[in-house]
């Protein structure tokens, strides 16, 4: 595996779109070749080595190449968005749209990263260390195809509109959640280990959703059917099972409706 | 003898109303007396000839006074601006006319600009969930002729659309709807008793910010399903009793406004609204309407639309590739996250609905406001451009709040020398050309249309 290392020495002055910062843009190329691709300030095209220093080296495919990007990025938009394989670092924080799109690899962000991180993700990993804004895995707006696989893990707080329209792939948030969980969903799990403030599953058709603290304002097309043991996310714990949205449209399956699970922890 | 203008439209609230008469001086220079329109629209066509209306652009000097400029400075100026900004913000556009919005939508894509109408501060939420979920829509002419069930939710036409209610969704006698208000039973939803509240059979006062989980019980009861005892702080018995209302309704029509798009939630409050119209329209006929603030704000919508793809919060910085993601592009972030670097506010008032921090972060950078009016924005900017008051002293297309096209009238000659929105924005594109030694690019809509149809044919 081959390193590249970005280093971050100016800020910019408004926000910069980096969609060439993925492993599939760097792979075979020479660190002065990366320091040559297009970047955008507004409508100025600029390069990378404009802000970034490049040094190491890329593996000769995207698979063998890592990146690492030893700073800060709180106003670099786009961070390994569409990648499909490799890996990316970020020693720091990240804007908007980490992972977006994002078909595999991995991309380990040790700051907090903005809103629409993994939106329309369809494979892969994110990990964030800090807290996310909203839109975690969401859908772009008007698409009914949301989040169809991979993981993120943030081991922070969210803020809303997690798994908007989500179809598969898994989002575990660590700690606390606003509102907006699933919404739309038709697949899917959801871990929410904190508290969340409401509206868990509105809309929803099919998928999970498990939430290990408290739900403040339950939905009322929730409704509550049984207990359940079940393991999730390393942890094992009773669960109350609620299914729903009883207001939204279900598919049938061998004669009995499909509905989305709510499972939230029985306290003890 | 002074003349009797009729078929006047009105340009105030989303109603658009178009049965205006204006009685005008016999120089066809001032409005003497106005009939039909509402105390707000009566006011506004007797403003246009208040003495302190401004005539002559006004640019900010070094030491922070305002002096009177050229039109021509103002031109170079704000062409000058655009051109030399990395991403400006070109927002505005609840009072102008459709061809306004067009000229301000090529100078747009000229200086690689994010353009936004007030929708972003508005019913932006609305073409979301639009998006996301349809919009069973229809024309207040059906509203007036067949709803006998009329909701309103998160809204108050009684003080923000004061002609609503008479025209088209509570008292009117239609086709089908010939005992007016005997037959329709009109619920309201709304944390406050609001004069609309009060004239309601049903008045759901909701706990604030909890729309959502409300939609879900009407929706929830209508699948035949039981729901808690209390939801968002109304009773189970009154939801049963409105549902059976709405289920059993010949037509049932849902108005809409900020009550849902903004409060908690946003897109998803009238998503679920557009669903439960979807539902509805299973045991019988439902329709769904935003209620639109300004009588030309569903303008730009139709226009930019046409022209690139997306109604509001487009980022045209990248030349060919329009991108929009509210919660990006939209104006309010992007000038909280300082994404941009120069500001031109068009036909509203930035400064008075914009959080104060957000006006504080575009304050930084050059401010240009094209209004006809003196308003705050026009104060706190660099430059202030005044221009003619559509649906008074220019005419033009503009679209009420169901997205019907109407042809606003002028009733009135401008002040001299004052040009109108489309005008001034088409001596900026110009301009622009000009500085950075391009071709301009004309085409006019209707050339460009009769040059396709003679193509295919």
């Amino acid at each position: 595996m081959a390193t590249i290392t970005l280093k971050p020495f100016k800020t910019p002055e408004l926000i910069i779109e980096c969609n060439n910062i993925t492993p599939d843009a760097f792979a075979g190329k020479t660190p002065a070749e990366i320091a040559e691709l297009e970047i955008f300030e507004g409508k100025v095209r600029e390069k990378l080595g404009d802000f970034f220093s490049v040094t190491g080296s890329s593996g000769n495919t995207a698979a063998e190449t890592d990146i690492l990007i030893d700073g800060d990025c709180s106003r670099v938009k786009y961070l390994g968005s569409k990648m499909t394989v490799g890996t990316i670092t970020v020693n720091g924080n990240a804007d908007m749209y980490v992972g977006g799109w994002m078909k595999g690899g991995k991309i380990h962000v040790k700051g907090n990263v903005d809103s629409f991180c993994g939106i329309a993700m369809e494979g892969g990993e994110i990990e964030v260390d800090g807290n996310a804004g909203n839109y975690v895995g969401c859908a772009y707006r008007g698409d009914w195809r949301g989040m169809r696989g991979g993981t993120i893990h943030i081991h922070g707080s969210a803020g809303n509109d997690i798994g908007t329209f989500m179809l598969g792939g898994t989002i575990i948030i660590d700690k606390n959640a606003f509102i907006h969980v699933s919404t739309h969903a038709e697949g899917g799990t959801v871990v929410i280990k904190g508290d969340v403030e409401g509206r868990v599953g509105g809309q929803m058709v099919k998928g999970d959703i498990y939430v290990f603290g408290n739900v403040q304002y339950m939905l009322p097309g929730f409704k509550e059917i049984d207990r359940v043991q079940k393991e999730i996310a390393g942890e094992s714990a009773t669960f109350r099972h609620y299914i729903g949205d009883l207001g939204e449209r279900h598919p049938k399956s061998k004669g009995k409706e499909i509905y989305a699970n709510l499972y939230v922890k029985a306290s003890a | 003898m002074p003349k009797l203008i009729t078929g006047v439209g009105c340009p105030y609230c989303g109603s658009s109303c178009d049965d205006i008469e204006c009685l005008v001086s016999d120089d066809g220079k001032k409005i003497l007396e106005t009939r039909n329109a509402c105390v707000i629209g009566n006011e506004i066509f007797h403003h246009v000839s208040s003495p302190d209306r401004p005539t002559k652009p006004r640019m900010r000097q070094a030491d922070g006074s305002m002096k009177e400029v050229s039109y021509d400075e103002a031109v170079d100026f704000t062409a000058k601006a655009l051109i030399k900004a990395k991403k400006p913000l070109i927002y505005g556009f609840g009072s102008t006319n459709c061809e306004g919005m067009s000229a301000v939508a090529r100078v747009a894509e000229r200086a690689g600009a994010v353009l936004d109408n007030c929708a972003s501060i508005c019913h932006g939420p609305s073409f979301l969930a639009i998006f996301d979920n349809g919009y069973p829509s229809c024309t207040l002419g059906e509203v007036k002729n067949r709803a006998d069930v009329v909701v309103f939710w998160g809204c108050n036409p009684m003080h923000a659309h004061p002609r609503h209610t008479s025209r088209y969704s509570i008292f009117p006698r239609g086709f089908f709807t010939t005992k007016g208000q005997m037959q329709r039973t009109i619920i309201s939803i709304d944390p406050r008793e609001t004069d609309t509240a009060k004239l309601a059979d049903y008045h759901f006062m909701l706990n604030q910010g909890h729309d959502y989980e409300l939609f879900d019980a009407f929706r929830t009861v209508l699948r035949g399903h039981d729901i808690p005892a209390e939801v968002a702080g109304c009773k189970r018995e009154m939801i049963i009793e409105a549902a059976e209302k709405m289920r059993n309704a010949r037509f049932v029509m849902i108005f809409f406004g900020m009550g849902c798009t903004h409060t908690d939630g946003r897109n998803h409050n009238v998503d679920i609204a557009i669903s439960l119209t979807r539902d509805l329209n299973t045991h019988t006929k439902s329709s769904i309407m935003a209620m639109r603030g300004h009588y030309n704000i569903a303008g730009p919508g139709q226009v930019w639309s046409w022209q690139f793809g997306f109604p509001y919060c487009i980022d045209l910085s990248k030349g060919t590739r329009a991108h929009m993601n509210p919660g990006e592009t939209s104006s309010v972030d992007l000038a909280m996250r300082d994404e941009v670097d120069c500001f031109v506010n068009v036909g509203t008032d930035a400064g008075a609905h914009w959080p104060i921090a957000a006006i504080k972060h575009v304050k930084k950078h050059p401010f240009i406001a094209v209004d006809p009016n003196i308003c705050m924005a026009s104060e706190i900017s660099d430059l202030h451009v005044p221009v003619r008051v559509v649906g008074v002293e220019e005419a033009g297309v503009v679209y009420r709040m169901d997205n019907v096209p109407i042809q606003f009238k002028k009733v009135i000659d401008g002040p001299e020398g004052v040009p109108s929105d489309e005008e001034f924005f088409d001596r900026v594109y110009t301009r622009m050309c000009e500085l950075t030694q391009t071709e301009p690019m004309w085409i006019p809509a209707k050339g460009h249309a009769k040059a396709s149809s003679t193509s295919e044919h």
